[in-house]
């Protein structure tokens, strides 16, 4: 039943999908002076003929629901159109970056969770505590910094001032790890290269803090207070009254059910997450699909920033559906 | 109390009506500050934000330096508690020479013009939408329902990020790109609490009255949604804000001749090692607005609308 309850929530998304398709698609239409106009204006001059044949290449001879029809065919069958500038195939472009930026978007993930899960279920255990005030301070101070600043800072102490961690890239230049997924922690983990998992974990660090901050800010102070409440609960209570140990009743009894509207919450934080991405590789030098972007909006490569938007939308309904599955899984309660 | 006095024409009677709104909006607002008095954080960050109106608005009278020519004999130099530094330039120079204290004075402008036009003219949107959506229903509810979740489906700093790739940076433009996906909370919040507004009895009663549809959403529902709006409205100005700044680092934000703070963390990056001044105090100047935003936010919800409230 609940798988075809999933398959169904599957479903919906479908038109979902084509209506951002739709949407980015008459965004590149916003752009003043067409796409040949701009291939040209980087390659000099060309005879107007030639000018001619690449509109007709590119169909922006056609009438545009036609080109949208096009477009949306060409999209079903992972199409997504050809750099102007670096005149590759957009689909392989963000295939070869995508790996990078789903790296560091996880390893955010990680160090947020690891931070903000035992701070938020500590801090309501002892509310009122020295510990709880820090906690509910930080947090404020997490949703209020701007991400790029904080790489900055955290390289300066880290990096320029200390040097324990590395300023750029996803691992040291004088290293060659033969890659398999694109996942630089995976690869050496499965080409059995010690060096090279030591310096890919260490590139990693800062940008994932710098990431996972405003993420666990959130996080921790919905675990806090979600927690709060099912610890005053009656089962909770019956819990104790039976004898359980202490920290049996807040880890299996209370945590479970305070769980519920956390996962919700960092559901939501995908969008920080990949949104985020975008200025931290910039910070960071990391060689992700955001800093592709960034570049691609510099040289005006509308395909490649139309593919990259339709790519991380699609990623983030994705991933809100996944959120959506686990609910069900974490309270039965609740169906899709 | 007053007596009501006499009122014999029709112009009376409305300046007599208005004298008496006034004085209730005066009450309430008297209320409203004894309840801030108790929040002492929110004050604070109340007032952090005064503080920062004022240097926005008077930012040529308040600041001796120039913002925008510099003297490249004096560049680099450093905030004036450090070796080398001097009061001329109390929080040192540039790259260019130009006093980052006067620039950051004067970054105050985009921020703040940006936080509040985004928001206000989201809230306007959103309003005027959910309105219509949540009061009237129907089909131009579904049409405009589907339209936000379409637009959900975008994180909100890429649709930004991708909208200005599109139409090119400028500060025109960014107003534009963050209003464009804005709305839509708002939308929500209004068409929500409209819908559950409509089935109250007050409203029964407005109609029962002969009111028309206008008069019972802009009389009637809305001064008792509005509280939310704002609260919502003072939340998200914080995010537009870094949102802003961040646009404005990646070089997608407001022209670079305009002082942001967002392009200054940016400019001061590759002088890091030598002036590390350079990128970080317009970062703390951004980051002491927004926490001041956000707390002064947090105090206005826990008083106007402690619904909204999610934390313990």
């Amino acid at each position: 039943m609940r798988v075809v309850k999933i398959l169904e929530r599957l479903l919906a998304t479908i038109p979902i999908m084509f209506g951002v398709a739709i949407i980015v698609f008459f965004f590149m239409r916003l752009t003043p002076g067409d796409p040949v106009d701009i291939m040209m204006g980087q390659g000099g001059a060309v005879s107007t003929g030639e000018i001619e044949r690449l509109r007709e290449e590119f169909n922006l001879d056609k009438p545009l629901l036609v080109q949208l029809w096009l477009f949306l065919k060409d999209a079903l069958r992972g199409d997504l159109g050809y750099s102007y500038i670096l005149k590759r195939p957009v689909t392989t472009l963000i295939a070869e970056r995508l790996p990078a930026t789903i790296e560091l978007a996880l390893g955010a993930l990680l160090v947020s969770l690891l931070f903000s899960i035992p701070v938020g279920i500590l801090s309501a255990v002892r509310q009122n505590s020295l510990l709880d005030r820090l906690t509910m301070a930080s947090s404020f101070l997490g949703i209020s910094m701007p991400g790029f600043w904080l790489g900055i800072i955290l390289i300066l102490l880290f990096s320029v001032r200390w040097g324990w961690l590395p300023v750029q890239g996803r691992i040291s230049a004088d290293l060659k790890l033969q890659q398999v997924t694109g996942f630089f922690v995976l690869d050496s983990l499965l080409t059995g290269n010690r060096q090279a998992l030591i310096s890919s974990l260490r590139h990693l660090v800062l940008p994932s803090i710098t990431l996972g901050a405003p993420v666990a800010a959130v996080v921790a102070r919905v675990l806090r207070s979600s927690m709060l409440e099912t610890l005053r609960s009656d089962y909770v209570m019956l819990a104790r009254s039976k004898g359980a140990h202490e920290w049996n009743v807040v880890l299996k009894h209370a945590l479970r059910n305070a769980l519920i509207p956390t996962v919700t919450v960092v559901g939501l934080q995908v969008g920080i997450l990949l949104g985020g991405n975008m200025i931290i590789e910039a910070v960071f030098g990391w060689p992700g699909l955001g800093r592709m972007v960034v570049d691609a909006i510099f040289n005006r490569d509308f395909p490649l920033i139309q593919g990259s938007v339709m790519v991380y939308a699609f990623t983030f309904v994705i991933a809100n559906l996944a959120v959506d599955v686990m609910y069900t899984y974490l309270n039965p309660k609740v169906s899709l | 109390m007053e007596i009501a006095p006499d009122v014999r024409t029709l112009l009376d009677r409305q300046f007599y009506l208005l004298r008496i709104r006034l004085s209730i909006w005066w009450a309430n607002f008297v209320q409203f500050l004894n309840e801030l008095r108790q929040h002492p954080l929110a004050l604070g960050g109340g007032i952090i934000i005064l503080v920062y109106i004022f240097c926005a608005l008077f930012a040529e009278q308040i600041t001796v330096q120039s913002a925008f020519r510099g003297n490249l004999r004096m560049r680099l130099q450093p905030p004036a508690w450090l070796e080398g530094g001097s009061w001329e330039f109390p929080l040192g120079t540039d790259a260019q020479g130009r006093d980052i204290l006067t620039r950051v004075i004067f970054g105050a402008r985009v921020s703040l013009m940006v936080g509040g036009l985004t928001v206000g003219i989201s809230i306007l949107i959103g309003v005027m939408l959910g309105t219509l959506a949540g009061y009237f229903r129907g089909k131009l509810d579904s049409l405009i329902s589907r339209f936000a979740d379409l637009l959900l489906a975008f994180p909100f700093l890429i649709f930004a990020i991708g909208v200005m790739a599109f139409l090119g940076p400028g500060f025109t433009n960014m107003i534009l790109a963050l209003t464009f996906k804005g709305w839509v909370e708002f939308f929500r919040l209004v068409r929500g609490e409209m819908m559950a507004e409509k089935s109250k009895e007050y409203v029964e009663a407005a109609r029962a009255t002969g009111q028309s549809h206008f008069a019972i959403i802009v009389r009637e529902i809305l001064p008792n949604i509005i509280h939310s709006v704002f609260v919502l409205g003072t939340l998200r100005m914080g995010y537009m804000i870094i949102t802003e700044a961040s646009l404005s680092f990646l070089g997608l934000g407001v022209p670079p001749s305009l002082p942001a703070w967002g392009s200054m963390v940016a400019a001061g990056r590759d002088y890091m090692l030598v002036a590390w001044w350079v990128s970080t105090i317009p970062g703390v100047a951004l980051l002491i607005l927004v926490l001041a935003i956000n707390l002064f936010g947090e105090g206005l919800r826990d008083i106007l609308d402690p619904r909204l409230k999610v934390e313990g």
